[in-house]
């Protein structure tokens, strides 16, 4: 973090006055922050604060269910994502995403990483079998796998299945990362992998992640927003956040005296 | 910490611990009021009661440590209780040196004692400076206790005319040194009092720069009077 103190941040989403509801439940109250570029930024709150709600909102996760709306700007590259006429899928190519459970596709490892890629590239298959085992490495899951591509990826342990969904994630080269309790159905080590190369992909992409466990927040993100009831409570450099937060509600939070 | 934490577990063991750097503050306290009448009453007595108390300070800096690794350990403490943490260990360390400055007066107490010379120096002129130095302690642990930062400030602010008299001293045994060079020997005996005197103070300092640590995240350490007033703010 030292090194990026002076240097002025890009942001890669700008989130404006942003508000959700599901139905009549108004579950994010103008929501303002700016997401930075290439580095990991970390929602935490107790559940129900609308953390997962607004990773949501920035891959229009949402639009899947006709009850639930956005009113705001979420601002992607100049582009407001809300009201864009883009194709959703091709947001979604440009941000990733990957899910508390593992979700590996009923196919086998390689092409569980290939399938995404095919629909936005036209690759010959030397090509693919780079990309395939780039994105394998990327989520430090080659050495583990190299040997049976062939097989079925629900084979793999959970921990593994986690890192092949963010492989599948990294393959099509998104600029966007989001990352929904990616840990919380891993063991330390997988967690420890997961965590490892969360910092190697903050290189070239934006991560956001949401997590239940503050530890992780604390040990893998540069900046950390916590989140109550819908409000953006407070946002800013994890390392303040977790020594001196500004807000005494963070600091009951993060200390464990909430309630 | 006003605030109760969802465990209560955490939350006897912070007060468990905090009971114990108190208790390390109230021996430490009272190795330097031995300390002191040993000085002013020439009690060899006294002197080695200083020098039996720190067997016990010893040991009870040595648990409080293990204590306080052994919340971080299974806590991950963050914010206040982090700072708040950091401050008791440090806290305890600088209660253990002020044990070690008692224990060199009980020393050196002894050492002007077997001299003979003791009724010849002016000893007495410390009283002033040992009393400033153990009420600076007292404070700078009452407000600990009560994370009081504006006790604190006055702590630092004591402290500074505590160096002052310190310096008077040194110049008034100089004279003494002159005058009677047979002295000169028992006159450094007590210069080293005078000096742990000094560190006393600088110690009660020390503690009270953490409380402002702990209630501000802001580390004052080797700032000067204004920024810190400033910080305080």
């Amino acid at each position: 973090m030292v090194e990026t103190t002076n240097t002025p941040l890009t942001s890669k989403i700008s989130v404006r006055n942003l508000n959700f509801y599901y139905g009549k439940y108004h579950a994010l109250k103008g929501i303002n922050m700016e997401i930075p570029e290439g580095k990991v930024t970390a929602f935490i709150g107790p559940s129900g604060c609308g953390k997962s709600t607004l990773l949501r909102t920035f891959n229009r996760m949402y639009g899947l269910y006709p009850e639930q709306r956005a009113e705001g700007e979420i601002i992607l590259d100049g582009e407001n994502l809300l009201t864009t006429k883009t194709d959703v899928a091709l947001i979604r190519a440009k941000v990733g995403m990957v899910f508390q459970k593992p979700t590996p596709f009923p196919m086998s490892i390689y092409d569980n990483i290939a399938f995404g890629v095919k629909l936005f590239e036209n690759l010959s298959a030397s090509e693919m079998d780079d990309r395939v085992e780039w994105a394998l490495r990327k989520a430090a899951l080659w050495t583990e796998v190299k040997d049976k591509l062939q097989q079925s990826g629900s084979g793999l342990s959970g921990g593994q299945q986690q890192r092949l969904c963010i492989a599948r994630g990294v393959a099509i080269k998104p600029e966007v990362l989001l990352l929904d309790e990616p840990c919380s159905a891993l063991d330390p080590i997988s967690t420890a992998k997961v965590e490892e190369l969360i910092a190697e992909l903050k290189n070239e992409y934006t991560v956001v992640i949401v997590t239940h466990n503050m530890q992780q927040a604390a040990r893998c993100s540069d900046y950390t927003a916590y989140m109550y009831l819908g409000d953006l409570v407070e946002f800013g450099e994890t390392e303040q956040l977790f020594f001196k937060p500004q807000r005494k509600e963070t600091e009951d939070y993060i200390t464990g005296r909430f309630g | 910490m006003p605030d109760k934490h969802l465990s209560t577990q955490f939350d006897s063991d912070l007060d468990k611990i905090s009971s114990r750097v108190m208790e390390l503050g109230g021996l430490v306290e009272s190795q330097i009021y031995q300390a002191i009448y040993a000085m002013s009453h020439h009690s060899t007595e006294s002197a080695n009661q200083v020098l039996e108390i720190e067997v016990r300070v010893n040991g009870l800096e040595i648990e409080i440590d293990r204590e306080l690794a052994s919340v971080i350990a299974r806590r991950q403490p963050a914010a206040n209780d982090l700072r708040l943490i950091l401050a008791m260990s440090k806290t305890t360390a600088n209660l253990e040196r002020v044990g070690d400055e008692a224990s060199k007066i009980a020393r050196m107490v002894k050492s002007i004692i077997d001299s003979g010379t003791a009724r010849a120096l002016p000893s007495n002129d410390l009283r002033v400076a040992a009393d400033m130095a153990a009420g600076l302690l007292r404070k700078a642990l009452d407000a600990f206790a009560r994370l009081d930062t504006s006790a604190a400030l006055d702590i630092l602010k004591e402290d500074d005319q505590l160096d002052q008299e310190f310096d008077g001293f040194v110049r008034k045994l100089i004279t003494y040194m002159m005058e009677d060079p047979r002295t000169i020997s028992s006159s450094l005996d007590l210069l080293f009092i005078a000096k742990a005197i000094e560190r006393i103070g600088d110690h009660a300092k020390n503690i009270a720069e953490f409380i402002v640590y702990v209630v501000k995240g802001t580390d004052i350490r080797h700032s000067s009077l204004n920024d810190i007033e400033t910080a305080l703010r």
